[in-house]
């Protein structure tokens, strides 16, 4: 049995939303910026339509949508051109340590571009302190910059009051949504953002293709220099085939999304509870309430090391992804784990786990069967488990 | 990622386990760092590892690796086996990847840690080498 548990990683892409792409590579090839013949009208009325649909997905004004190449472009956009162009009135951000890559690589390359970055601690369950927010905004800050939620333990923040301290403070607030969309209701309006990220790929759609929304009146000097394209602000021919992926897996993301919320949370309690009934030592990491992202799960399993535990999945056909330093490719386990106050040693041992609206009980029924006998085996292995197994004989 | 062989001692580690009376055992390693190996080892009059069992907690490189180095210095003396390198581990192994080519050497430690052991003090207690003090160790990235 084959059992896709990354769907925070990525996630399989619609078969509508390939019909909705498949035109702009062969019938509608034309350049969206060729105005003087049919075949690039039609690209560029394609452009304006598509524009329109993904704005009203957004709650958002047309002229307020920009198409980006990923999620990861949209954030480094977001800070770099905030930064770049708000540099006369200030030179400090705000961010928090649990944010993606992106957003932690862009504020690390400004760090040593002349400007300061604080990075907010966060509590056991990944949340920031409001009060620490408001602590650190200063009369150089000029962006703030928190994740709407968690890639790995999938806590979400409290963004409709970080907007409103934000606004309280004339500072400019970016989320990155990216693990958002299709997980929660998002409207930009509602949630009282100036910008905001995300990307197709998280939502059944293309790989390639991302969104920056920008509230009209923020100002924001280009990342990308060169044509005229998404209104001088974006040099780069129209990705219209992702653009028409992106539009079509947001509305299909969008549409029955409270059922869709519904039932990934059920699976994901499902696979949640099997868990911490079968395995002894093990910890869930992140939130247990409404403040969780209803597609994730992520536990810490003590005493053993996350990539053996995926190694073992995988040959019984189960996709998943871990924390651990092995599997990220550094000395250090993942950098979220750690701020939310695990030892390394337990970092090491996290396994995560996120279902789409496709996951059934069945496939979570067989992760259950699997996982438990996976986690036994590795822990005899194990010379901490050891200790463990010979504190308790002794405690006899 | 993985070559067949590693994946094959990932999969059927041989030589997992404890030996209840070992007259040598090594650790090294630490838990900060993500792995620990612990090698058990009965050594006959003659100096020959009669027997060899390890326990390890890590990726799997670090396990594969583990169970290599047994296979490599079972049956050996204990001359023979100070000779092992990690490099002679990884060879046997098909290769690793380079940001693995750290479990090779702690599999190294690992067998020298036990003779070590064996040699130093006769064998009842685990080697000195992990004192679970991360602050003091050379593996660990001091913070």
């Amino acid at each position: 049995m084959n059992v896709y548990l990354d769907n925070n990683a990525t996630t399989a892409m619609n078969k509508e939303v390939l019909e909705a792409m498949l035109p702009y590579y062969t019938e509608i090839y034309g350049n969206a910026s060729s105005k003087f013949y049919e075949v690039g009208r039609i690209a560029e009325n394609a452009v304006l339509e598509i524009r329109e649909r993904v704005a009203k997905e957004l709650g958002a004004k047309t002229n307020e949508i920009y198409f980006t190449a990923s999620g990861c472009e949209a954030d480094n956009w977001a800070i770099k051109g905030i930064a770049f162009a708000n540099k006369d009135k200030g030179n400090h951000i705000i961010t928090s340590q649990i944010e993606h890559h992106a957003v932690l690589g862009a504020c690390e390359f400004l760090e040593k571009n002349g400007f300061t970055v604080t990075y907010l601690p966060v509590d056991s369950e990944g949340k920031i302190s409001l009060k620490d927010l408001e602590d650190a905004i200063t009369d150089k800050t000029i962006l703030v910059t928190i994740m709407t939620a968690n890639n790995e333990i999938g806590t979400i923040e409290p963004i409709c009051e970080i907007a409103k301290i934000c606004k309280e403070h004339k500072v400019i607030f970016h989320t990155d949504a990216v693990q958002a969309i299709g997980h929660m209701p998002i409207n930009v309006a509602d949630l009282g953002v100036d910008m905001l990220s995300l990307s197709a790929h998280k939502f059944h759609g293309p790989k390639g293709v991302g969104v920056l929304y920008i509230r009209n009146g923020v100002k924001i000097e280009n990342l990308i220099h060169g044509g005229g394209q998404e209104r001088g602000k974006r040099a780069a021919t129209e990705n219209i085939a992702g653009m028409a992926g992106l539009c079509k897996a947001l509305e299909m993301a969008n549409s029955d999304l409270d059922k869709k919320m519904a039932k990934m949370r059920d699976v994901r309690d499902r696979l949640i509870a099997g868990i911490k009934e079968r395995i002894p030592y093990c910890r869930l990491n992140g939130p247990s309430d409404e403040t969780r992202l209803c597609n994730n799960v992520n536990f810490s399993f003590r005493y053993i090391e996350g990539e053996s535990i995926l190694m073992l999945l995988d040959m019984h056909g189960i996709a998943a992804s871990s924390g651990s330093a092995c599997a990220s490719g550094s000395l250090d386990p993942s950098h979220v784990l750690l701020a939310i106050g695990l030892p390394h040693e337990i970092a090491h041992g996290s396994v995560r786990f996120s279902v789409s609206e496709d996951t059934t009980y069945e496939e979570v029924d067989y992760v259950l069967e699997v996982l438990p006998k996976i986690i036994e085996r590795l822990r005899l292995m194990s010379p901490l488990y050891e200790e463990v197994l010979n504190g308790e004989k002794e405690a006899k | 990622m993985y070559s067949e062989k590693v994946m094959d001692h990932f999969e059927n580690p041989r030589n997992v386990g404890e030996i209840p009376n070992a007259n040598a055992v090594g650790q090294v390693g630490n838990p900060k760092c993500g792995d620990i190996m612990k090698i058990y080892m009965d050594i006959d009059e003659n100096e020959v590892i009669r027997d060899v069992k390890f326990k390890t907690f890590g990726c799997g490189a670090a396990i594969a690796t583990s169970s290599m180095a047994t296979e490599l210095v079972k049956g050996k003396t204990v001359d023979e086996a100070l000779k092992l390198t990690n490099k002679a581990v990884m060879e046997a192994l098909d290769g690793l990847p380079p940001q693995k080519i750290h479990c090779s050497v702690l599999a190294e430690e690992a067998i020298k840690s036990a003779i070590d052991n064996y040699r130093g003090n006769g064998g009842k207690s685990v080697h000195e080498g992990c004192r679970k003090d991360c602050s003091a160790c050379p593996h660990a990235n001091n913070e």
